[in-house]
Formats: structure tokens, C-alpha cells, sequence
């Protein structure tokens, strides 16, 4: 029903048959041409994944494979050498997990909770904290490094996890206030006057009464959050080394010190790895993460 | 006992102050009205006395008990809103449930509250919908319902019937007459619609600029408004204010209107003693006016006095006949019966029913 009255506006239903089928072949040649420029780059490094090394030296890295295996794939995730230790991407990818699970959590609970405050419980100076926070999400992470490591190294947490799960859920905070305090706003206070006056509390409300309304957004900053995080590399290279490293920084390793021969095919497979979560996480959301962010924008 | 007092009550955002000294109170089982244009401080009352605002100065008590600063939740109040704020991922059963949940209602006592009301209103073909799912109507039932589940000592209204259409409107004003008459509960109600004050109230409150103009029955109110506000504000098609003078001739008091050579002797009108020479409004309502050979008044042992009077066009409504005219120089409405009713450009005698007029004073615009 809802379907039925929204049609998307069509700007070429009238006009001559002659200047639609024109119009539609340019805009169908853009996208395609840019698609292809988008999506090259994933197709050539997923065909090196296949190819057995000897093949990439002969034919170059741009081909297709002549051959299909899956031995690089096993290699990459098991036992190739990274950075001294022989056990592939593998104890990387869960560094990383380790890493991007709890912070996505932890910012987007205190962003849901940051925006319902800010939105629904104003108090004086609400707008300065507003302003302070979101901040954050202007300031290059460069600038965070030095104050960053003077505060992991005092807490002990240098070279660990927990130390970037902390890093990662503050410095993801000022995002998620701003979605969710962007968000809660569009929810009328009369619902909350009348929770207040059914005898509702602070957390009653939330957890009744917003937080149900909340899903929309809460795909937008899980995802926010979770691509973010795990692509992430400054933090990972800057505050970890070893085998402590989130799987960005670690497969860095390729590029920089040079131990005989480089293994492309392995190293193309490993960087599959790492970025497949990300792109399943899109590919699951994107739907809802394109109108969560635009909800509210257009009413 | 009363119900509800509220004395000296002040508020003021930074320098501007809202509301100014407003004393109302209002027995057990009463309705009350607060009625005003919009930004004359009545939501902002209302909004006080449910403890979701502040108060600047002054007192508020419920059956007694002072409230100033008690929460929402401690007032014991339920509160109908405009936009029926009805919690839209719950579904009808659990919204008007949610206030007993937060008071740790047992189960089956929720559920006999429910079933009452749900049968007094009409609702418990919907109980499981959500909110989303319903009509205007429906909602502004469930609404009521919401407040009702909890039978607490207070029940406030803010516009509820403001996002309904004219006809719907009519029907659920009925509806909460009704349902005042059967619960028999205190209720404030705010409107800015003069006439469902008037139709549900025991007591009218108007409001302007945040002063408390009046308080008393619609009766009174619509027959002798204490100023020119209210005289302007209740009432439609609005009352007609002619301007004039006080002419005393042997002892015997009347109006002479501004520019005209017209006098009204002031025989019969409820008024004080106005002195010779003192300016004054006379406020006449348009369904004052009769055809002068009907005598209206004096059958019924009343004064009038015939006026001649210009009409310039007419709106028919069925009903009534809404007659836009001059009076020497002065515009007036006139209602009259459809079939009375004189053609525009034609001049005819109305009478004035002396009795139901009104005086006030120019300046101060107060009642004389």
C-alpha cells in the first residue's frame, strides 16, 4: 500500500521515445564504467587468490587463471608466515574479532544511551557537551596518537587488545551520540511525558519505550562502528606489534620487509580475508543502513 | 473537598513570565475547562499541574496534598495529550498496561482494569493492534483509555480532539461528556475551542497573556463576560462591541452611539450607575438582535429598544441566517432566523434585548 503511493519519481516518463531510450543508454554507460572501476580492483586480487605463483610471474597480475585452486585460501588462513610467526591470517583475523566486537558494542551502547540523554533529558550546558563530543568526529586520529599512547601506557594496556578496544569505543563514541542524538530527537517528548507520567524511570523509558524504536539506527552506527573498526590501521600499527596486531596492521608485513619471494596469491587470499567481514556486514545492512542515516531527513 | 488548588501560581522562562498570579480551584468531580488563544499559558498550566514543568512561585495541591515538588509519577494524575502519545511498538493492551506495570499492578488485576475499560470505551476489538493500526478515532479512544486503566485522582486533558476531523470531533466530545458523567473523576481539559468549553465544562477558566481572565460556569461566562476579552473570545459569531457615550436626561440614563444620532435608554441592562459623559463599549451578541415586530423581549416581560439597521450581506448556514450590517456607522452581526431574514441592501428595525446586554469600559476594558 505504502509501496503503491510512494513511486519513485521518474524525471524521463514523458518525452519523446527517442530522447528516453537516449537518456537511459548515457546514464546506463556511466554507472556501468563506473562500477567497473569500483569493482576491478576486488575482481583482480579475488582471481590472484586461484592462480599458482609460477602463473602470476608469467602472465602478470592482471589475468584470468588458467588454473583454480583452493590451496592459497588454506595456506593464507593456517600457515603462512607473517611477521615471524608461521600461523597465517588466522590468529590475526581473531585479534581482530577480539577487538571489533567489543567496541562496537560498548560505543554504540553508550552512543544509544548519550543520544537519549541529549535529546530527551536536556539540561543546562546540553548543547556544549553536544558540540564537545561530536568534536571527535572531526579530529584527525593523527592528533590522538601521542595523548592515546600517554594514557594506555599509564593504565597498562600498550600492546593489547583491551587497550584498542578503549581507544576504539571512545574515539566511536562521538559518532554514535551524534547518530542516535540526531536520531532520538525525530521521537516526540510526549511520549516520554506520558512514560513520566505512568510512573516510568530514566532506564524504564529507555529500555521500553526508545530502544524499541531504536533498531533503525542501531544498524547504522553497528555498522558504522564495525567497518570502521576493523579496517582501522593507525591505532592497530601505532599501539600493537607482533602478535597482538589487528589483521590490517599485520598484513602491512607484505609490503614492507622483503624475505625472498613474495607470495601473491597468499597474500592476495589474505587480504580477502580482511576485508570479507566488513563487506558481508554491508552486504546483510546496507539496506538499512541507507535509510537509517537518511530517516527523518525527508519526512 | 476540593480536588484541585491552585494558588498564586507564577511562572517565568528567564525575564518572561508565562503565567501571572493564577488562583483556580475546582471541586471533586468537576470539569474544568482552560480555554484561551494559543500562547496564553494554558498548555503551560496544565503542564504544572501534571509536574512536567516547574513552578516559579506559588502553590499547586491535589485532594490537599501539597505537589510542588513531586513528580509526574507521584501525582497520581493521567493526562490524555494532542498527539495521543500513544507508545507506537506496543501494542493497545500493552500501552494502557505499561503505567500499571510501572506501579507493580499484579497480573490479573491489570487485566480486570483492562477489561473494564476496554468494554466502557468500546476498545477490546483492538487491544491487540498497534497504534499504527488504527484510526484518529481509535486512537483517541485508546488514549483515554490509557488514562483511564489507572483511576487515578486527576485527569487532564490537552487538546485531545484538535487532530480530529469536525464531525469525529463532535461525536468524541459527546463521548467524554459522557464518560465524565460515568467516572465522575476531577478533569481539567485545555482547549482553544470556545465551544467545547462551553458544551463539557462545569467551569470555564479563560486565559489570556497569562493572566486568568475569568472563572465561573459557561453560563456565566457567555452572559456576563468580565471584560472584553472574554466577551470577544466566547461566543460565535463574536459579540459586537458599539462604541458611546453616557447622556443622563432626567434621571434616566442611555447610550448615545459614536457618530450617530441613536440612543439606547439603558433600562433593564445589568449594570452599575455609569456616570453622565463616560465613554462605553456596549456588547451585544448577534442572536440579541430580533425583528422589531416580533417583540421578542416584551413578551417575555423584558426592554428593548429598536434600532435601525442597514444589512450589507448575508451568510445563509442553514440553520441561522448570519446577517453582516451597519448600525448608523457602527458594523454589527446580526443571527436571525432564516425566514426573517431581510435582504442585503434593505434597511429594517431590529430590537435589542436589553436585558442580555453587556458594559465595559473602554479603557480598562473591564465589565461596568
Amino acid at each position: 500500500m505504502a509501496d503503491a503511493l510512494h513511486q519513485a519519481f521518474d524525471p524521463l516518463a514523458t518525452g519523446s521515445r527517442r530522447r528516453q531510450l537516449g537518456a537511459r543508454t548515457i546514464v546506463y554507460a556511466i554507472l556501468v564504467v563506473f562500477s567497473l572501476v569500483y569493482l576491478s580492483p576486488i575482481l583482480i586480487i579475488l582471481m590472484n587468490t586461484f592462480r599458482p605463483l609460477d602463473e602470476i610471474v608469467r602472465d602478470g597480475f592482471i589475468s584470468f587463471p588458467k588454473s583454480v585452486s583452493l590451496e592459497y585460501w588454506i595456506e593464507a588462513w593456517g600457515s603462512f608466515c607473517i611477521g615471524g610467526t608461521c600461523e597465517g591470517v588466522s590468529r590475526y583475523f581473531t585479534n581482530t574479532i577480539l577487538m571489533t566486537v567489543p567496541a562496537t558494542v560498548l560505543s554504540t551502547a553508550f552512543g544509544l544511551v548519550n543520544g537519549y540523554i541529549l535529546s530527551k533529558w536536556r539540561f543546562r550546558g546540553d548543547g556544549w557537551i553536544f558540540g564537545l563530543i561530536t568534536l571527535g568526529v572531526f579530529l584527525p586520529a593523527q592528533m590522538t596518537l601521542l595523548p592515546w599512547a600517554f594514557v594506555l601506557g599509564k593504565l597498562g594496556l600498550s600492546n593489547t587488545i583491551a587497550g584498542l578496544v578503549l581507544v576504539h569505543t571512545v574515539q566511536g563514541i562521538s559518532f554514535t551520540t551524534l547518530f542516535c542524538r540526531n536520531y532520538f530527537v525525530s521521537v516526540p517528548d510526549d511520549l516520554i511525558k506520558a512514560a513520566r507520567i505512568d510512573g516510568a524511570g530514566f532506564w524504564r523509558i529507555f529500555r521500553r519505550i526508545m530502544l524499541p524504536l531504536s533498531p533503525p539506527i542501531l544498524i547504522v552506527c553497528v555498522i558504522w562502528q564495525f567497518t570502521g573498526i576493523w579496517n582501522e590501521f593507525l591505532f592497530g600499527t601505532v599501539f600493537t606489534s607482533g602478535g597482538n596486531q589487528p589483521i590490517t596492521a599485520a598484513i602491512v608485513a607484505f609490503s614492507g620487509s622483503g624475505t625472498g619471494e613474495r607470495h601473491y596469491n597468499v597474500e592476495a587470499a589474505s587480504v580477502i580475508f580482511a576485508a570479507l567481514p566488513p563487506l558481508f556486514i554491508y552486504l546483510i545492512g546496507g539496506k538499512y543502513f541507507v535509510r537509517g542515516l537518511t530517516s527523518g531527513a525527508v519526512k | 473537598m476540593s480536588s484541585l488548588e491552585i494558588s498564586n501560581l507564577r511562572k517565568s522562562y528567564g525575564s518572561v513570565e508565562v503565567l501571572k498570579d493564577i488562583n483556580l480551584s475546582a471541586e471533586s468531580g468537576e470539569f474544568v475547562a482552560l480555554v484561551g488563544p494559543s500562547g496564553c499559558g494554558k498548555s503551560t498550566l496544565l503542564s504544572i499541574i501534571a509536574g512536567l514543568e516547574s513552578i516559579t512561585s506559588g502553590e499547586v495541591r491535589i485532594e490537599d496534598k501539597l505537589v510542588n515538588d513531586e513528580a509526574p509519577k507521584d501525582r497520581d494524575i493521567a493526562m490524555v495529550f494532542q498527539s495521543y502519545a500513544l507508545y507506537p511498538t506496543m501494542t493497545v493492551r500493552e500501552n494502557m498496561t505499561f503505567g500499571m506495570e510501572c506501579r507493580n499492578v499484579p497480573k490479573t488485576e491489570q487485566a480486570e482494569a483492562i477489561d473494564r475499560v476496554a468494554e466502557l470505551l468500546q476498545i477490546g476489538h483492538l487491544l491487540d493492534r498497534k497504534p499504527g493500526q488504527l484510526s484518529g478515532g481509535q486512537r483517541q479512544r485508546v488514549a483515554m483509555g490509557r488514562a483511564l486503566v489507572r483511576d487515578p485522582k486527576l485527569f487532564l486533558f490537552d487538546e485531545p480532539l484538535s487532530n480530529l476531523d469536525a464531525k469525529l470531533r463532535i461525536e468524541m466530545r459527546t463521548e467524554i461528556k459522557k464518560l465524565h458523567k460515568n467516572v465522575g473523576k476531577t478533569m481539567v481539559y485545555v482547549t482553544h475551542d470556545q465551544i467545547e468549553a462551553m458544551t463539557l465544562a462545569t467551569r470555564i477558566a479563560v486565559m489570556h497573556k497569562g493572566v486568568l481572565q475569568q472563572y465561573d460556569t459557561p453560563n456565566a461566562i457567555y452572559e456576563t463576560p468580565a471584560n472584553l476579552f472574554v466577551a470577544g473570545f466566547m461566543g460565535s459569531p463574536n459579540m459586537n462591541f458599539l462604541s458611546g457615550r453616557v447622556v443622563s436626561t432626567g434621571g434616566k440614563a442611555s447610550v448615545r452611539l459614536d457618530g450617530t444620532g441613536i440612543t439606547l435608554p439603558l433600562d433593564g441592562v445589568r449594570c452599575g450607575a455609569p456616570a453622565d459623559g463616560q465613554e462605553v463599549i456596549l456588547g451585544v451578541r448577534p442572536e440579541h438582535f430580533s425583528p422589531a415586530h416580533e417583540q421578542r423581549a416584551e413578551r417575555k416581560g423584558k426592554v428593548s429598544v429598536k434600532v435601525p439597521v442597514a444589512i450589507d450581506m448575508e451568510e445563509p448556514t442553514g440553520a441561522e441566517t448570519i446577517l453582516m450590517t451597519r448600525i448608523g456607522g457602527h458594523e454589527a452581526i446580526i443571527v436571525c432566523e432564516p425566514d426573517e431574514a431581510p435582504r442585503p441592501g434593505e434597511t429594517m428595525e431590529f430590537a435589542i434585548d436589553m436585558a442580555k446586554v453587556s458594559l465595559f469600559d473602554p479603557k480598562s476594558e473591564a465589565r461596568l
